[in-house]
């Protein structure tokens, strides 16, 4: 009977049952003093008094014997993505380099996929999320093929798909680790004229429309520029030139980025995936050739 | 007591290779009482009999709102229409909610009917004794469908179910072809006079603005039900028209409605 036994020993018993690794993990903890005021949870050590979240470095070590959470860090990367929604369609521009951290790893990969005959999907970010996103947006579009009803995703639907997806991984605290730009351009009800369409979602699910979207490093040296260059009338062609004068810029000032760029257009004639191209660049500028010897203000 | 001994079991065949019980539920639908529906090039309209179980009692709504652009009529047991709309909503809903775009009307069809079909393999199950018109209106423009206990389901131009409904298909084979290009004025006018064929040969009933109920969905008209007070402008529409001895003439065309 239960009630024969001393309480200690059910104690130890217990104790048996449980792998050793896990009572290492809790006397060898930084904090072991005051052990019974810290609790592990899910890769997250809360300490009482601190009131802050602090990886536990357990974790990602791996030494605890709990997995390695790969999916939570971006490992293979693209930069940024830069696209203007002009007044007879959207341009799009990517630059065609994978980083493995600071390594330029895949240096003619495209960030760009075409998701149907009037959308394009483009990322920054972890880019196996991005393959496995295109991958679940392709299953719709072929589900639609396979319908053969007539109806397809719009780029405003898949806008909205993307950002479920999203939010939903989000949610899961695994997120997909993409900036995704959708570009595209919606028919109107009824025979209406199509409309260009340009929208962002983040890892969280964030999501918006915008006449001017930039990802990445871009976000902060490519977004002035293009809402300097932007007009309600601007025009594809200038579009396309806005861009690669971006992309130009954003090679020079950042380090994950290469010279090679493709960029794609979506018009009411369909999607043009354009041809990657290899930059023309300008190094004979004085600030680039003594800026760093001369010691001035500037960090060259 | 049995009709056959092979029609106690939904998914045993008899040797004529019929399944007894799913035609049983087919016969369900011609039981109820009769919707018609039919579609221009730009609305699809449905005229629907209700009937009430006694004098004291309300009559049967027969037309229910799906979503903004699709509502349904029903005929047959109500209850499994019920549970048929819900499932239609919940359909329409997630789809607004993943795609922000309304669910096309083939997709909803499909995927009700594929729920009938389940039901109909099943031993576990009985088939919905309910017959559904699907009316709409969405990128592909105004459709109306039709689905089964069987599984089956049909696209029409025009098309009526329910008990004498026979009456109604007549009307609408005779005139289909003019729907086409009607205005919404001479679609309504065209389905009530339809849906009166299914009452003209009981003589104890007509059409009345409580037993009638009319939903127009189109372009630009998001699906609504006219009933009561609403629908007496729709009957008092074909009741001018009898005084013109072309009224219930073959082939009524499109100007004499509008002359009348």
């Amino acid at each position: 009977m239960l009630g024969e036994l001393e309480g200690t020993v059910v104690f130890r018993e217990l104790l048996a049952l449980f792998p050793t690794s896990w009572l290492e993990r809790i006397s060898s903890h930084p904090s072991s003093e005051a052990a019974e005021k810290t609790v592990t949870m899910s890769g997250f050590k809360l300490t009482s008094g601190s009131g802050r979240f602090e990886r536990d470095a357990n974790v990602q070590s791996s030494a605890s014997g709990e997995p390695i959470r790969h999916t939570q860090r971006p490992m293979v990367t693209g930069s940024s993505v830069i696209a203007m929604r002009c007044v007879d369609g959207v341009v799009i521009g990517a630059d065609t380099l994978a980083s493995y951290g600071s390594m330029a790893r895949f240096r003619k990969i495209s960030r760009l996929h075409k998701a149907t005959d009037m959308c394009v999907v483009g990322a920054g970010g972890d880019l196996s999320d991005f393959q496995q996103l295109t991958t679940m947006v392709d299953k719709e579009t072929n589900r639609d093929y396979c319908f053969n009803d007539g109806h397809g995703l719009s780029p405003k639907a898949i806008h909205q798909y993307v950002a479920r997806v999203m939010y939903n991984r989000r949610n899961k605290m695994d997120p997909l680790w993409n900036y995704v730009v959708i570009a595209g351009m919606q028919n109107g009800d009824d025979g209406e004229e199509a409309k260009p369409v340009l929208g962002l979602v983040d890892l969280v699910g964030t999501h918006f429309e915008s006449e001017v979207i930039a990802t990445g490093f871009g976000e902060y040296l490519g977004l002035p520029l293009l809402r300097k260059a932007y007009r309600e009338d601007i025009t594809v062609a200038e579009g396309k030139k806005v861009v690669e004068q971006i992309m130009k810029v954003l090679f020079y000032r950042d380090a994950r980025t290469i010279d090679r760029v493709q960029i794609a257009t979506v018009t009411k004639d369909g999607v043009d995936m354009g041809e990657p191209f290899k930059l023309e660049t300008e190094w004979s500028y004085k600030a680039f050739v003594d800026g760093a010897r001369a010691g001035d203000m500037s960090t060259w | 007591m049995f009709r056959n001994q092979y029609d106690t079991d939904i998914t045993t065949y008899s040797p004529q290779g019929r399944l007894h019980q799913v035609e049983y539920a087919m016969e369900a639908v011609k039981q109820g009482s009769a919707v018609v529906g039919l579609r221009s090039n730009t609305h699809v309209v449905m005229a629907t009999l209700k009937r009430s179980a006694s004098e004291l009692a309300s009559h049967q709504k027969k037309l229910s709102v799906i979503d903004d652009h699709i509502g349904v009529a029903i005929a047959g047991l109500t209850a499994d229409a019920r549970v048929l709309s819900r499932f239609m909503r919940t359909e329409c809903l997630n789809h607004k909610y993943v795609y922000e775009e309304p669910l096309a009307l083939s997709r909803l069809a499909l995927s009700v009917a594929d729920k009938c079909q389940v039901s109909t393999q099943r031993a576990s199950k009985r088939p919905y004794g309910v017959g559904l018109l699907i009316a709409g209106y969405d990128q592909t423009g105004p459709h109306l469908f039709q689905t089964c206990p069987s599984g089956n389901y049909y696209e029409y131009m025009a098309m009526a179910i329910g008990s004498r409904s026979q009456g109604a298909k007549t009307y609408l084979e005779r005139t289909f072809e003019q729907y086409k290009d009607c205005s919404l004025e001479e679609l309504t006018k065209h389905a009530v006079i339809a849906l009166r064929e299914t009452v003209s040969s009981s003589k104890d009933t007509e059409l009345t603005s409580e037993n009638t109920a009319v939903s127009i969905v189109g372009k630009g008209t998001k699906f609504t039900i006219y009933e009561d007070d609403e629908v007496k402008p729709y009957l008092a529409a074909i009741e001018s028209d009898d005084t013109e001895p072309a009224a219930d003439a073959p082939p009524a065309d499109s100007t004499a409605m509008t002359d009348a």
